[in-house]
């Protein structure tokens, strides 16, 4: 080894990767894991409210500007996320993609103060479903760097097409720009977990009924689909 | 006299690189200094390292207490200040420096004109709301290291070896530190073939959920970063987030023995959640609420109280719980992914290094949140074994909280109890055998499922039953009297075996010890 | 119109209403349309029915938040969305795994026996 770099020598067909420079770890490694931490848990912090300190009656900072920029980071996270998820060319990479894009609309349903329903999304969509589209996808891939070549006209085509649905959707999201913006939304969530439920169970009880059938149903017909022929 | 003393044999110099220098010629200072003072007996029982160990652990719950009582204050001049006028100081803050003062000078705290500036910035819950954030950060950074030395302590034990007893001086407890620092100075290895970016991120994917779980995590009645209305269910979240780490690291690292590993592994994972979530129900069912705070402040009333000695359907609700939450945590005897006699070493089997320690950090720390999880919905959580009622007499002075804190309710003991229980998971994966992937499969969905699904189902009857009725609290009190015979039981063996500990080692480590 | 929108002061970009959490779910909802529509991975599709299902439970949630009267309604909507959108994709994912055995590819422009 010389000047800490590998020399190529003859060494009668080892692994070419032995033949790299070998470097020691960044010690960026463990300050930026701690950093990620902190900001993950400053950003949760701020989105669910505090009980306790509606209990102990200490006056909060306004909010309301937290709020905004909380909302404008996990847009943009999402936003990037989505056209990443567009652009990639690997679907494994696509699916990691699609956990980012769960996890930035997980946080904005925090943002928006649905803390029950950010935990089932993070519960069931990105620790259920997304799981079972990775599977799906390591179960029927030939091999890992399958590219998708797609042809360029129907990149066009599709991109026409979600184009003017944008546009038509945004078009008649701003013609009610008053009526939206600015906001007065009602201050506290309000209502608890328990009326969550409880509405579950008298107001959308047939509902709730009909989707434990369709569940069972959904069971059954996707283990008889995916058996194995013995 | 009848100790048996192991002799050691001697340790060669050794050449040191900077750092390490610099600690030891500092150690060497605090030693001298140290040697001098302390009387001999004293300085024979103890080495300079433990006492530097046991005085940080002191300094660091004094430091722990004196900030419940800041922010206490703190709290207090907010409310005065929000009440007396609507003058506001610098950059618009709703306290000034001139009205913490005035407060400082009321408690009679000295050296006011510097502590003034201080306390400034903590009145921004942000502030406040990231110091305990960082705290909670700190422990969760200690509890592996602490948890990895105990493993291979205790593992020693129970294979007859003292396990680590050099580095540090005292029975290795500066092994973890020293492993972490050689892990951080391997060479930064990522496989040709594999997926960079993702075999990069993979290991924060697994490590991250596991830290935000204990920002729901109570430690203690108000000892809590966010009192979530629903932080069961967020804690339940980040163990499901882990497996998608756990897939995408062993699906990056493209190599045969990472993907089966890997897929094995989500698979366990993955189905031991149903038993693991419907077990939780059953104390959620109990009391009402999926805060862990008020899970936890239900079962203050004594032992006989916690939820685990409720009714028979609980305490089943704790085993199936338990035994889940070890397939999650990937230990033993479920840890096939990870064994290291079948498939090189699982997942893991392409990282090295610093990204290796990420995923053991992540493992060992999921292991006290599982652990706190379970002590919190089934053994009480904060509480002692003492009825909380007792201590009510004591007042709310600064005595009066840190003795009910040590006593009767307090961080102090979830900790305790958290340790315990990563303990009987230590225990549990050195004396099982590991189980094969059908066997696990088999366990979960064929024994686990149907059982919890009865146990739910009994114990929705049984919650029909008013919990005011004699018959009710009678059914607490047998449970929690055999739970109590269970628990000085294995406090009298435990005892009677460290008593005896080193006739108890065997021939293995007397006649094979080195130098013997 | 275009005046009134970029006009405003600071705090009032910052305050955000419920048009940025409709314009942000139409943008998801339109990406979602487009991998649908260019993606021949069966389970690429199905990542964009998951994209636009989500971009739904935003606009439900955003709405339920800052209504004054229906306040439950949307999030139970969203929980029911989340439920059936689990239940889509497993389906799907079994589908798709029936199709590769058939096959030995998960290419669904290959899929073309039924064509008359």
């Amino acid at each position: 080894m010389e000047n800490g770099k590998w020399k190529m020598e003859n060494t009668g067909g080892l692994p070419p990767r032995v033949q790299r420079a070998s470097r020691p770890f960044s010690i960026f490694h463990f300050p930026f894991s701690i950093a990620l931490m902190l900001a993950v848990v400053v950003v949760l912090l701020t989105c669910a409210p505090t009980a306790q300190a509606a209990e102990t009656g200490v006056p909060q900072a306004e909010s309301g500007m937290l709020e905004g920029i909380f909302f404008y980071v996990f847009a943009i996270g999402t936003l990037v996320s989505g056209l990443m998820i567009c652009a990639a060319k690997n679907v494994v990479r696509m699916a990691v993609w699609l956990f980012f894009v769960l996890g930035s609309v997980a946080m904005l349903y925090f943002v928006l103060g649905a803390n029950f329903l950010a935990a089932i999304q993070l519960i069931v969509y990105a620790g259920g479903t997304l799981i079972l589209l990775i599977f799906g996808v390591m179960l029927t891939n030939k091999s890992p760097w399958f590219r998708l070549n797609v042809d360029l006209r129907e990149y066009f085509a599709a991109a026409a097409v979600g184009g003017v649905l944008l546009v038509t959707l945004v078009a008649a999201i701003l013609m009610t720009w008053p009526m939206t913006f600015p906001p007065e939304p009602n201050q506290a969530p309000g209502f608890t977990v328990g009326e969550l439920g409880t509405s579950l169970l008298t107001t959308y009880l047939v509902p709730f009924e009909v989707v434990s059938v369709l569940l069972l149903v959904v069971m059954i017909g996707a283990a008889y689909l995916a058996r194995q022929e013995s | 006299m009848n100790r048996m003393s192991v002799p050691w044999t001697p340790r060669d110099p050794v050449k040191l690189n900077p750092l390490s220098a610099a600690i030891a010629a500092v150690a060497k200072v605090i030693y001298t200094i140290l040697r001098a003072i302390l009387p001999r007996s004293m300085f024979r029982l103890f080495t300079v390292s433990f006492l530097v160990f046991l005085a940080s652990l002191g300094g660091i719950v004094v430091l722990v207490f004196a900030t419940t009582l800041l922010f206490g204050f703190v709290d207090h001049q907010l409310i005065e200040a929000s009440t007396n006028g609507p003058e506001t100081g610098f950059a618009g803050a709703p306290l000034t420096v001139a009205e913490i003062a005035a407060g400082l000078e009321a408690h009679g705290v000295w050296c006011v004109g510097l502590l003034q500036y201080w306390f400034w910035p903590l009145q921004y819950a942000i502030v406040r709301d990231l110091t305990i954030a960082l705290g909670i950060f700190v422990f969760a950074l200690i509890t592996p290291a602490f948890a990895i030395w105990w493993e291979r302590k205790s593992a020693g034990r129970i294979q007859s070896r003292p396990g680590p007893m050099r580095v540090g001086n005292w029975h290795g407890w500066a092994q973890p530190p020293a492993d972490g620092i050689k892990l951080l100075s391997k060479e930064d290895l990522v496989p040709d073939d594999a997926d960079g970016p993702l075999f990069r991120i993979a290991p924060y994917i697994v490590y991250t959920p596991v830290m935000i779980a204990f920002v729901a995590l109570p430690f203690g009645s108000y000892w809590v970063l966010r009192n979530l209305d629903i932080g069961l269910l967020l804690i339940l979240a980040m163990l499901g987030i882990e497996v998608i780490g756990v897939i995408v690291a062993g699906w990056a690292s493209h190599s045969k023995w990472a993907v089966y590993g890997g897929m094995r592994e989500a698979c366990q994972m993955v189905s031991y959640e149903i038993p693991m979530g419907m077990a939780l129900l059953i104390p959620v069912m109990c009391v009402g609420s999926l805060s862990l705070v008020e899970i936890g402040n239900v079962q203050a009333g004594g032992w006989f109280t916690w939820l685990v000695f409720r009714n028979p359907f609980t305490f089943g609700a704790a085993l199936v719980y338990f035994i889940a939450s070890l397939a999650s945590c990937k230990r033993a005897p479920f840890d096939l992914p990870e064994g290291e006699s079948e498939l090189v070493a699982g997942f893991l089997t392409e990282y090295s290094g610093f990204r290796w320690a990420l995923f053991f950090f992540a493992e060992y720390t999921a292991m006290f949140v599982v652990a706190g999880l379970m002590v919190i919905l089934f053994l009480g959580g904060w509480n002692s074994p003492f009825p909380a009622s007792w201590g009510a007499g004591l007042g709310d002075g600064v005595i009066g909280r840190a003795i009910k804190g040590v006593i009767f309710s307090g961080p102090i003991w979830f900790i305790a109890k958290s340790y315990f229980m990563i303990f009987v998971q230590i225990w549990i994966r050195w004396t099982l055998p590991r189980i094969r992937i059908d066997q696990v499969l088999y366990a979960c969905v064929q024994v686990m499922l149907p059982l919890v699904m009865l146990i739910l189902l009994g114990n929705t009857f049984w919650e029909l039953i008013p919990s005011t009725s004699l018959f009710f609290r009678m059914v607490g009190w047998i449970l929690g009297a055999i739970g109590a015979v269970l628990a000085i039981s294995f406090l009298i063996v435990a005892a009677r075996g460290f008593i005896n500990r080193r006739q108890e080692v065997g021939y293995l480590a007397i006649d094979l010890a080195p130098g013997g | 119109m275009l005046q009134e929108m970029f006009g405003q002061p600071l705090e009032d970009y910052l305050s955000v209403g419920l048009s940025h959490y409709l314009v942000l779910s139409a943008v998801l909802f339109c990406m979602g349309v487009f991998v649908m529509a260019t993606k021949r991975n069966a389970i690429g599709v199905l990542i964009g029915v998951e994209m636009v299902l989500n971009a739904v439970n935003l606009n439900l949630v955003a709405f339920s938040r800052y209504h004054e009267h229906s306040r439950l309604d949307g999030q139970v909507m969203a929980l029911f969305i989340i439920v059936l959108a689990a239940a889509g994709a497993a389906v799907g994912v079994a589908i798709a795994m029936n199709y590769f055995k058939n096959h030995a590819s998960i290419d669904v422009d290959r899929g073309a026996e039924l064509y008359g």
